[in-house]
C-alpha cells in the first residue's frame, strides 16, 4: 500500500503534501489535549495492527486498519496516521519522507469519508452495524488503493497498467479488512457501546 | 529502538538533530525530483558515501532496503512489460520496452538513494530527540505531542497485543483460513482498542494531576554550532549541484 520513495512526480508529491496539511490542520483544530492522548494511543494501535498478518488463501496479508481508525477518529485520523506513517518510515523504511504526504492522504481521506458516511449505521441495529463496519473497512482500503493507483497514474502513463494491477491485487485485502473491521466494531459495541456514539467533538468516555 | 542499528559513534551523531532532519528532508525531495539516469547514479553514490560515514550496521541497512525494494520489484515486474514503446527484448508473448526499463531503473536508483541517505542521517538521532528537534523547527506543538506520545505507547500497545496473542496460542488458537480466525483476530483488536482508550484516559488524568498544561518541557538540549552550518552548506552544495546537473544534462 505504501508507495516507495523516488517513484512519484513532483506535482503528485506536492499535491499530497498540500491535501495532507489541510486534513491535519482540520484534525488538530478538532482535537484538544485530552483527545490527543487517545489519538496517540490509537495511532500506536494502528502501528501495531498494521504488523499483524492474517492468513488469506496460501499467503497472508497484513491488516491496514485505516477504516477502523478513521471510524473512531474522523478528521483526527489525519494527524494520527501522519504520526504513525512517519514512524513507519523512520523505523522500518515503509514509504518515506518525501512521499509521506501522498501516503497519508491516500490512507486517511477515504477513511474520513467512510466515517461520515457510515457512522450513523453503527448504533441503529445489529444488521446495519455489520454492514456499516464492513463497508467502512472494505471501502477505506478500496479508496486507499484507488488513490495510490491514481497517484501512480498521474505520475507517468507508463505506470497505468501497474496501477490497475495494484488496485486489483487489493480486492482480497478489502474483503478481509471489511470482515475484521465489522467484527471488531461488533465487539466494541457489545462491551462499550458508548464509544460508538459520535457527536461532533467526541471524547470517548472510559468507565472507571 | 533506533540505537541498535549503530555500529560505532559516527560523524553525524555530533551534529544537531535539526541539521540532520533538514539535510535528510532536502535529500529526500531533491533526489525524488531527478529525471535522468546519470545524476540518479550520482545520488546513489552520494548516499553510499553518507552510509559509509554514518557507521551503521550493513545488515540493518540492507534489511531496510529490502523492505522498500518489494515495491520496486513490483514496478520491475509490471512497468517494462506493460509500457508501450520500442521493444528491447521479446520472449514469447512478453515484450520488454526500452522506456519501461529506463523508468524502472530510474525509480530503483532514486528510491535506494533516498532511503540510504535518509536512514544514514536520521538513524542515530533517537526518537525523543527527533521530537525535540521537530518542536524547535516550529512543527505544531500538538503534532509533536502526538509524535512523542505515539513513540512512547507503541511498545506498550505492542506488548499488550503480544500478551493477547500468547493467551490465544495457549488456548490452542492456530491462524487458518477460517471465519473463526478472523473473528478471533477482530476480537483481539477490539479488546486492544478498548484497553487503549481506557489507558489513554488514565494517562491524561495522571498528567493533569501532575500539572500538565499543554506543553512539554524538554530536558534534552539542542545546540547548533558553526560545524552544523558548514555541514548544511556543504550538503546543500552537493545535492544542489547534482540537481543542477540533472536539469542541464542533454
Amino acid at each position: 500500500m505504501h508507495v516507495s520513495e523516488g517513484v512519484l512526480s513532483p506535482a503528485v508529491i506536492g499535491g499530497g503534501i498540500v491535501f495532507t496539511a489541510i486534513g491535519t490542520g482540520i484534525g488538530l483544530r478538532k482535537a484538544d489535549y485530552s483527545r490527543l492522548t487517545t489519538t496517540a494511543v490509537l495511532s500506536s494501535v494502528f502501528f501495531v495492527g498494521s504488523l499483524v498478518h492474517v492468513p488469506l488463501g496460501p499467503a497472508s496479508v497484513h491488516l491496514v486498519l485505516n477504516g477502523l481508525i478513521g471510524l473512531f477518529l474522523g478528521w483526527v485520523a489525519f494527524p494520527a496516521l501522519l504520526t504513525a506513517l512517519s514512524l513507519q518510515a523512520i523505523l522500518f523504511g515503509f514509504g518515506g519522507i518525501a512521499v509521506l504526504g501522498v501516503n497519508v492522504f491516500d490512507m486517511t481521506f477515504p477513511a474520513v469519508v467512510c466515517h461520515y458516511a457510515f457512522r450513523g449505521f453503527l448504533v441503529e441495529s445489529n444488521a446495519l452495524r455489520v454492514v456499516g463496519g464492513f463497508c467502512c473497512g472494505a471501502l477505506s482500503v478500496a479508496g486507499a488503493a484507488l488513490c495510490t493507483a491514481l497517484a501512480l497514474g498521474f505520475t507517468d502513463e507508463g505506470f497505468l497498467t501497474s496501477a490497475k494491477i495494484l488496485f486489483l491485487a487489493h480486492i482480497p485485502v478489502m474483503v478481509v479488512e471489511g470482515i475484521v473491521t465489522a467484527l471488531a466494531v461488533a465487539f466494541v459495541f457489545k462491551s462499550r457501546p458508548e464509544l460508538l456514539r459520535f457527536t461532533d467533538a467526541p471524547v470517548p468516555e472510559a468507565s472507571s | 529502538m533506533i540505537a541498535e542499528h549503530i555500529r560505532k559513534p559516527s560523524l553525524f551523531q555530533k551534529r544537531d538533530p535539526r541539521t540532520l532532519l533538514v539535510a535528510a528532508t532536502c535529500a529526500a525531495f531533491c533526489f525524488s525530483f531527478m529525471r535522468n539516469l546519470i545524476p540518479s547514479c550520482l545520488c546513489l553514490a552520494f548516499a553510499l558515501l553518507l552510509a559509509a560515514v554514518s557507521g551503521l550496521h550493513a545488515r540493518s541497512l540492507i534489511k531496510r532496503l529490502a523492505v522498500a525494494n518489494v515495491f520496486i520489484l513490483f514496478i520491475w515486474l509490471t512497468v517494462p512489460l506493460t509500457m508501450p514503446g520500442e521493444s528491447l527484448a521479446t520472449f514469447g508473448p512478453l515484450t520488454w520496452s526500452r522506456v519501461g526499463i529506463r523508468l524502472a531503473a530510474l525509480v530503483t536508483l532514486k528510491c535506494n538513494a533516498i532511503l540510504l541517505a535518509v536512514f544514514s542521517l536520521v538513524a542515530g538521532i533517537g526518537l525523543s530527540r527527533i521530537g525535540c528537534a521537530l518542536e524547535q523547527l516550529h512543527v505544531p506543538a500538538k503534532l509533536v505531542f502526538l509524535f512523542l506520545f505515539t513513540c512512547r505507547y507503541i511498545h506498550v500497545i505492542g506488548e499488550e497485543w503480544q500478551r493477547l496473542q500468547t493467551a490465544a496460542k495457549l488456548r490452542g488458537f492456530v491462524p487458518r483460513n477460517s471465519f473463526h480466525t478472523y473473528k478471533t483476530i477482530a476480537d483481539m483488536l477490539g479488546l486492544t482498542f478498548i484497553n487503549a482508550v481506557d489507558r489513554s484516559r488514565r494517562i491524561y488524568e495522571a498528567m493533569l494531576l501532575r500539572g500538565f498544561n499543554g506543553t512539554f518541557n524538554t530536558v534534552a538540549e539542542l545546540r547548533r554550532t558553526s560545524a552544523d552550518v558548514w555541514f548544511l552548506l556543504l550538503f546543500f552544495a552537493a545535492v544542489g549541484s547534482i540537481l543542477f546537473l540533472d536539469r542541464h544534462l542533454k
